[in-house]
């Protein structure tokens, strides 16, 4: 809840800043001598300010919460309580005397060794306590363990701090949460602060020390690269083959009404088939190795070539093609140069389409089973709690994603420049 | 016997859904070549279904077109075509798309480059000939389409309403260059167009068509073509002449559109 509201806050803050403070560096070019832009796409171009702020912004949060050591000190939201915290508790004997101690808690850092501290036992029945507990944990307390009188002996606790307490219940200290269990035991919960565990969440800077770390050491014998690299390849070769046959697939179901009615039964059903729902069945026929996961991706990028180039076939203006044959061609002519070519444009948006779907399918086919690859490195790392090498993996899967989407538009640019001009 | 005739051509459509719709019933009519004939009549009377016929798109359900003494059995090159819009190839570059028929027949490049360079200076495109297509106005982009057809050396060319996505200005500009083409080139040509004043301009020939079923309702022979051959359409335009046969020629049309809406209520009620 907290971080949605600083996420909101910075939001407008910063939506009010840029646009009166840096108002006089706006556009004024053609687009803002519109004045009527509601609805017209071309007049909301994204403003690179917010993009930055935005990211910056992910990772100030990301920073404030995790206490990162990137962002001074006074940003950071509250982290959990550390060190020596104290309460009272109060046992009563069956005759109804009471006596009070002290509970000394050391609360360490989870990764760190600690003894117990030394305390003064104290005087009266009821002796004082020492114990030790993980930040972000809790434990029990068995506080009579060292009394006069205990638990054999009718003792019981009645009060924390000298508020009453019974099974079940509560009391809130300075440095945490006291609770009894039914059985009349007192658990002590440390404050936990507004910040996140890092087995939840690891700074920024975990993270990227885990990725160089990673990248010089590689991962479970393989180095970063070559997971990585293993997934890139299996998404190669798996749109390399769904590509050179569902395209001349697409383009016989385009041209011929026997492969149409052939194989639309089959296209259209295995259209809206998830390619991750095809994992249990090729994993039963061909196993965990290269060849399931390649056959897997073929499938997966089959049917969306094959679609898109039927779509980019049957999608040819008649006029064109009659233009074509009053100009002389031959049908072999009118293939070569008018329906292949008018046929780019919606054959790139399906690749498109296509490696996406792969990149995704790769890396959900590497989390059920894989020795190499993105996916396997985020699936084992997640079994060990290594929270930063998930992050990590996500990260770098986002980005690779993201890279084949700007690479496949950017051959779109140059290779079929005419796209959307017909 | 040269020439184009259309021989008692009929064309019926089967709806879909039962049914059929008789496109053009009993059409007939003679082309000698180099005569220009200019098309006119009610939306949805046959014309582009006849001129598909006639480039041999469609076959017809009864008759046939007879071209230089042989029948027409489906498109070819002695019959270009010019479409109203977005027939070019967005893929090749103006100079390309001009030079495509001349390609696909393998005529040698030095031979096709000197056409093709010939025709853009024709069409008044020289500045424009490494350019794409989608890069062009709407007048350009016909004025490719009109070089392109013309590249191809065709005995017959047939337009279908070619400037009707033009402006006003740029119209009257194509209009000339279309009459100035024909003069030069000495072609066969049939123009479809919704304009009354575009059909008497341009038409040395004018046909009017009747709908429901598409047929000929009336021809006329007209002198502006010629007068208009590197004039001043607007004084051409002047000709005493040219109103009378605009009243007549509209009142007709409005009369048969009248009919159809009357028939259509007809048929509501
Ligand atoms: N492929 C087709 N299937 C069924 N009916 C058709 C088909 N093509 C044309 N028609 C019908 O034939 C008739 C003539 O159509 P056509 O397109 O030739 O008219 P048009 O004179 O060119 O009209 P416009 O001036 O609007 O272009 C219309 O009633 C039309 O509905
Ligand atoms: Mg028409």
């Amino acid at each position: 809840m907290i971080p949605l509201l600083i996420y909101v806050a910075i939001f407008v803050v910063s939506y009010y800043v840029v646009t009166k403070v840096i108002h006089h560096a706006a556009r004024n070019d053609y687009t803002s001598l519109k004045t009527v832009t509601f609805g017209d796409e071309s007049a909301v171009r994204p403003n690179r300010t917010a993009s930055v702020i935005s990211i910056l912004t992910l990772f100030l949060l990301w920073g404030m919460f995790t206490g990162s050591t990137l962002l001074p000190k006074f940003l950071h939201m509250p982290g959990p309580f550390e060190g020596l915290a104290t309460f009272d508790y109060t046992a009563q004997l069956p005759d109804g005397q009471r006596d009070t101690a002290t509970v000394t808690v050391l609360v360490h850092p989870v990764d760190q060794e600690v003894s117990a501290p030394e305390v003064d036992l104290g005087d009266g029945w009821a002796k004082n306590d020492s114990a030790t507990i993980g930040a972000w944990r809790s434990g029990l307390i068995r506080v009579d363990q060292n009394d006069e009188f205990g638990r054999a002996d009718g003792a019981e606790i009645v009060a924390v701090n000298g508020e009453q307490i019974v099974p079940g219940g509560s009391v809130q200290t300075d440095f945490g949460r006291v609770g009894m269990s039914p059985k009349g035991t007192l658990t002590f919960e440390p404050a936990k602060g507004w910040q996140m565990e890092p087995i939840w969440l690891p700074a920024p800077e975990a993270v990227a020390a885990r990725v160089a770390e990673i990248a010089r050491e590689g991962f479970r014998g393989s180095t970063l690269w070559e997971h990585l690299g293993y997934s890139l390849f299996r998404v190669i070769i798996g749109f390399f083959f769904g590509a050179l046959v569902g395209i001349p697939l697409g383009y016989a179901m385009g041209l011929s009404d026997w492969f149409r009615g052939w194989f639309d039964p089959i296209v259209e059903f295995m259209r809206p088939v998830p390619p991750l729902a095809l994992i249990p069945l090729v994993i039963i026929w061909a196993g965990i190795g290269e060849t399931g996961k390649i056959i897997l991706l073929f499938l997966a990028a089959l049917w969306i070539m094959a679609i898109a180039a039927r779509a980019g076939v049957s999608g040819v203006k008649i006029s064109k093609v009659h233009a074509a044959y009053s100009l002389g061609a031959s049908k072999a002519q009118i293939m070569r140069h008018v329906i292949i070519p008018n046929s780019l444009p919606e054959i790139f948006t399906g690749a498109r389409v296509a490696m996406g779907v792969c990149w995704g399918t790769v890396v959900a086919a590497e989390l059920v089973a894989a020795e190499k690859g993105a996916g396997m490195m985020i699936m084992v790392a997640s079994k060990f709690q290594n929270t930063d090498i998930v992050i990590m993996g996500i990260i770098l899967i986002g980005i690779i994603g993201f890279g084949i989407d700007m690479l496949m538009r950017w051959a779109e640019r140059i290779l079929v420049p005419w796209k959307g001009k017909g | 016997m040269s020439g184009l005739a259309i021989e008692k051509i009929s064309m019926r459509f089967d709806l879909p859904g039962g049914g059929s719709v008789q496109a053009l019933k009993d059409v007939s009519l003679h082309l000698k070549e180099g005569e220009l004939m200019s098309v006119l009549g009610p939306s949805g009377c046959g014309k582009t279904t006849l001129l598909n016929i006639v480039a041999g798109f469609l076959a017809p359900t009864e008759g046939q077109i007879v071209m230089n003494g042989h029948t027409v059995k489906g498109p070819d090159a002695e019959r270009g075509m010019v479409f109203q819009q977005g027939a070019l190839f967005e893929w090749m570059s103006v100079r390309e798309n001009v030079g495509f028929g001349p390609r696909m027949k393998g005529m040698p490049k030095p031979e096709m480059a000197g056409r093709v360079d010939h025709l853009l200076d024709v069409v008044g495109l020289q500045d424009f000939k490494d350019k794409a297509v989608y890069e062009l106005s709407g007048g350009m982009q016909q004025r490719v389409a009109l070089a392109r057809c013309l590249a191809n050396d065709p005995d017959v060319i047939l337009m279908d309403e070619p400037l009707g996505a033009l402006d006003a200005l740029t119209r009257e500009k194509m209009q000339s260059l279309v009459l100035k083409l024909w003069k030069e080139t000495g072609k066969t040509i049939i123009l479809i167009t919704h304009s009354v004043e575009e059909a008497l301009l341009l038409g040395e020939r004018l046909l009017v068509m009747a709908p429901r079923p598409g047929r000929i309702h009336k021809e006329y022979r007209l002198p502006f073509a010629d007068l208009g051959v590197g004039q001043d359409l607007r004084e051409v335009k002047k000709h005493p002449d040219f109103a009378v046969r605009r009243e007549e020629i509209l009142a007709m049309i409005w009369d048969m559109e009248e009919e159809i809406m009357g028939r259509m209520e007809g048929a509501g009620a």
